[in-house]
């Protein structure tokens, strides 16, 4: 194997590896469910089609022949990636679960109606009482 | 040097499948746990591949394939069930 491509390789390989950690301590480390639902499905999908291209250009050397395999399996994973996040997403909303205080619009309703003045009530109430 | 890098990438790999263990464990919803065994199954892929690299064999693509496949059906599966209560309905 020539020696520029066995750098090209290695830093394909050390590129994703790098990826798919980052996307794992995000996986920890983020505060609630939402944000972690981003680390997993960007980072590691990049991770991986790294690793893919990498052992492509190994088996394409290899073989003589162009090495289709990995193309196949990184294409499959672009796609599954985002559908299996949006049912994830979807199934929290529907769960209801935890989420970070203020990301929700719903958390600033009162202080948005605290911050209304005072003496100009809303539409509905001067209807009400005319 | 392929073989240097071949196995730094494998430890990242490896501490990645660890952490992702230990957000299975710890997941407070029943979600976390679902998208800690998606990236799980996305981060076995990476190590199969490495080990397809490190012994120039072919075999090793259809079983990342196959786990690729049934990773994401069983993905789909478990958040349909969530939502609806029923995966066939």
């Amino acid at each position: 194997m020539a020696e520029w491509i066995e750098i090209l390789v290695s830093a394909l390989l050390i590129i994703g590896g790098i990826f798919v950690l980052i996307g794992s301590i995000g996986l920890v480390k983020l505060p609630d469910f939402f944000t972690r639902l981003h680390a997993p499905t960007k980072a590691t999908t990049l991770g991986i089609g790294s690793v893919l291209l990498a052992s492509m250009v190994v088996h394409t050397l290899h073989e003589g022949s162009v090495s289709i395999h990995e193309l196949v399996i990184s294409l499959f994973l672009f796609i599954t990636a985002p559908i299996s996040a949006h049912m994830l997403a979807k199934a929290a909303l529907h769960r209801q679960v935890e989420h970070l205080q203020g990301s929700d619009a719903r958390d600033h309703r009162e202080r948005a109606e605290r911050q209304l003045p005072g003496d100009a009530p809303l539409e509905n109430d001067a209807e009400a009482s005319n | 040097m392929l073989e240097l890098a071949l196995k730094i990438t494998a430890g990242m790999v490896l501490v990645a499948l660890a952490l992702n263990v230990w957000r299975l464990l710890l997941g407070p919803s029943l979600t976390d746990r679902i998208l800690a065994l998606d990236t799980l199954y996305i981060n076995s892929i990476a190590l199969i591949i490495l080990l397809g690299i490190y012994n120039l064999s072919a075999l090793y693509y259809e079983g990342a394939l196959l786990i690729a496949m049934l990773g994401f059906v069983s993905t789909a599966a478990l958040c349909k069930y969530l939502l609806r209560g029923d995966i066939i309905e």
